[in-house]
């Protein structure tokens, strides 16, 4: 893949628009690795000027600071926010929410303060202003459900964008019992993905998908690289629904562009 | 003599009083124990979300049928007490309907209005006894509820029941008696719409014992009131007073934004460069990360204590709650609230605090509570009176992690991940980039 880091766009002399934060899950986790491949064709396809940090980039501290270890996250933070200021970094796009949430709700009181976006306002704008052109009509009329990540939606009220992403597609949203305002989590949040859950009747992610599965979708859309995770372990536990497929919006753009 | 009952009234009006200005004195003492939060700022902000919130209650028209309802109970419950005016005049002055003369055709719409407002009130208390002993709303019946909290709830219906019944019943005896008549005291005046319907009731019965009738429900009525009016601060019903102040200090930042902790940046700095000098107003004696008691919480978290209706709607958004985890942040604000009655008795006693070996972690709530939270924000935003049980929630675990250093292997292993790797997971910092490949 032709994807630039800063340190050779500089070498080049090269002035990136937009720096696309990969994260931790997007640069390491496989399932979530084809989520930043997705998002990459969409940069090209829409001729987007941007690069990442590559091995410069480190944990936004997001799951540290949850856990409680503020000084880790702090750490991590100020790092970080010396990388991206010494680079001019002035607009972040990201596919995780956490990391979106953290860079730009904790970061400016440590001296980062960017214009940070997440890939599905991203991605719509683009749609909005013709940059990315829906071509082929696989998901005409398809039912497909919208997961609202936390940190995306109650944390910063963006519940609009995916959701209109969906619709561009003309696939046919069908929302779950509990969404928007009120939409329950997968379960990864405040640093569950990384340690079993406590002693209950039910798993999280378990509850959350049999809320996907009575939507009657067959496809269910996430914009979180950790709630894809969760949900496609839901599904895979729900025998009777093994064929319902979790995506991340970008990878249902990037079916139905080019 | 015939002074004595003002006398008498006097008497339970002032003590009653004093003893609700001492309780409110103990409210503001006891959430003065906690750390300093500035939310001083902002006040236009401030107060358009209070007029939003608590006088508007638009949060509780979520459920637009007992939002409704409950607006009737409160906007009945504050208008009628325009009548309390008069009751207590008439209590200090021995007449009776003592605004009347000078109202005119007025206090005939007054007293009429009340009625139908007292009749609204006691049919949504009625379907909310309904809802919580009969239908059992999930969230009402919840083990987090058992005991004191379920009570408290349907005293408080009781009581209102009782207060709009005496007060319908005080009219309707008064009726007879102007209608008589029966003595100069009770001329005519007022209109009353529902409760000439309680009238049959009294057939057969003397003038004079309906006289005392109508003197007993007068007394239980402001009794009732008096005793109300006591009884809130050692029940959820507190709100009907702390809601104001609570949704006008409450977060207007972003809610995903956790606050970064003042003390751990100085202490970074600190160690980067040692000529850091921290900021005048923010040196403290000895620094505590995070709370294990209520001291170690800031005052808006006490506030918030107090202020829980206990409603549940909090407890039942939490994906923990929900898959039966032991966690409820209900429970989080009912426990603290606990924890700062104790420690509020623990003052009375001793003048100061003396530590009784207790804290709010561990005696009052669970480690395993606190490590079952998402951190999902979903209470937060479900709170009808902008209560904040995960602010709690995170400080805790900031003790547990910076003080106490008593999280999990998994919890360890992933912050050590971060520390030497740079991600959650034992990969390689050089091979961030390899997806690009
Ligand atoms: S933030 Fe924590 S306590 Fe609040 S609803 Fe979510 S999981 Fe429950
Ligand atoms: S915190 Fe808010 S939502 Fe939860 S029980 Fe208390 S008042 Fe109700």
């Amino acid at each position: 893949m032709n994807v630039k880091t800063y340190k050779e766009c500089k070498k080049q002399g090269i002035v990136p628009d937009i720096l696309f934060w990969v994260g931790c899950a997007g640069s390491y986790d496989d399932r979530a690795k084809k989520i930043t491949k997705s998002l990459i064709n969409l940069f090209h396809k829409a001729g987007i000027s941007y690069a990442v940090l590559g091995t410069e980039e480190s944990c936004s501290g997001d799951p540290a600071k949850r856990a409680g270890n503020e000084f880790l996250f702090q750490m991590q933070a100020l790092s970080n926010i010396e990388v991206l200021n010494s680079y001019s970094i002035k607009k972040i796009v990201t596919a995780c929410p956490h990391c979106f949430n953290t860079i730009k709700n904790e970061y400016p009181d440590l001296g980062g303060s960017y214009d940070v976006i997440h890939h599905s306002q991203l991605i719509d704008q683009l749609i909005n202003d013709g940059k990315l052109k829906v071509k082929n009509d696989q998901f005409n009329g398809k039912k497909i459900t919208f997961h609202d990540p936390c940190y995306l939606g109650r944390a910063n009220g963006e519940y609009l964008a995916p959701r209109k992403v969906i619709r561009a597609l003309k696939a046919e949203l069908k929302e779950m019992k509990s969404c928007k305002e009120k939409a329950m989590c997968c379960g990864a949040g405040g640093a569950q993905m990384f340690k079993d859950s406590e002693k209950g009747n039910k798993e999280i992610n378990i509850k959350r998908t049999e809320e996907a599965i009575e939507s009657n979708s067959k496809i269910i859309a996430a914009a979180c690289p950790f709630c894809n995770t969760m949900l496609t372990d839901g599904v895979k536990s729900h025998e009777n629904h093994k064929d319902i497929e979790i995506k991340d919006i970008s990878e249902l753009v990037d079916k139905v562009t080019d | 003599m015939q002074f004595l009952p003002n006398l008498l009234f006097a008497l339970f009006f002032f003590s009653s009083i004093i003893f609700f200005l001492k309780n409110c004195k103990k409210i503001y003492r006891n959430i003065n124990l906690a750390r300093p939060i500035d939310r001083f700022d902002n006040k236009k902000e401030r107060f358009f979300k209070m007029l939003m919130l608590a006088f508007g209650q638009s949060k509780m028209l979520d459920k637009p049928v007992v939002g409704l309802l409950h607006l009737v109970v409160y906007v009945a419950f504050v208008l009628i007490n325009i009548e309390l005016l008069e009751i207590i005049l008439d209590g200090f002055t021995g007449k009776h309907r003592i605004l009347a003369p000078y109202l005119g055709s007025f206090y005939n719409f007054l007293i009429a209005f009340f009625e139908i407002l007292a009749l609204l009130v006691i049919i949504s208390v009625v379907i909310f006894w309904i809802r919580r002993n009969i239908i059992k709303i999930r969230r009402f019946v919840s083990n987090d509820l058992k005991g004191w909290p379920k009570s408290d709830a349907d005293y408080i219906l009781y009581i209102e029941l009782m207060l709009m019944i005496l007060f319908l019943n005080m009219n309707a005896s008064d009726l007879i008696l102007q209608n008589a008549p029966y003595s100069e005291m009770y001329k005519s005046y007022g209109y009353f719409p529902i409760s000439q319907f309680f009238v049959p009731l009294y057939n057969g019965l003397s003038l004079e014992t309906i006289f005392i009738v109508e003197r007993v429900s007068w007394w239980m009525h402001i009794m009732g009131i008096l005793f109300f009016l006591n009884y809130l601060y050692y029940s959820k019903h507190l709100h009907i007073l702390l809601a104001f102040p609570n949704t006008y200090f409450s977060n207007l930042d972003n809610p995903g934004k956790s606050t970064n902790l003042k003390s751990v940046y100085n202490e970074i700095k600190l160690m980067i460069d040692p000529s850091y000098k921290i900021p005048e107003t923010e040196l403290e004696n000895d620094i505590k990360f995070g709370a294990s008691d209520i001291f170690d919480l800031n005052w808006f978290q006490l506030l918030n204590a107090y202020t829980c209706t206990e409603c549940g709607r909090c407890s039942s958004e939490c994906p923990a709650t929900q898959t039966g985890k032991l966690l409820s942040p209900r429970k989080i604000m009912m426990k603290t609230r606990d924890r700062i009655e104790d420690v509020s008795k623990n003052i009375d006693q001793n003048k100061e605090f003396v530590s009784d070996g207790r804290t709010l972690l561990n005696d009052y709530i669970t480690k395993e509570e606190i490590w079952a939270c998402t951190t999902c924000n979903a209470c937060v935003e479900s709170c009808p009176i902008g209560i904040d049980p995960l602010s709690i929630i995170l400080d805790m675990r900031r003790y547990m992690v910076m003080e106490e250093s008593t999280a999990s292997n998994e919890i360890n292993a992933m912050m050590n991940n971060i520390e030497n790797n740079g991600a959650p997971w034992p990969f390689n910092k050089l091979d961030r980039l390899n997806w690009r490949n």
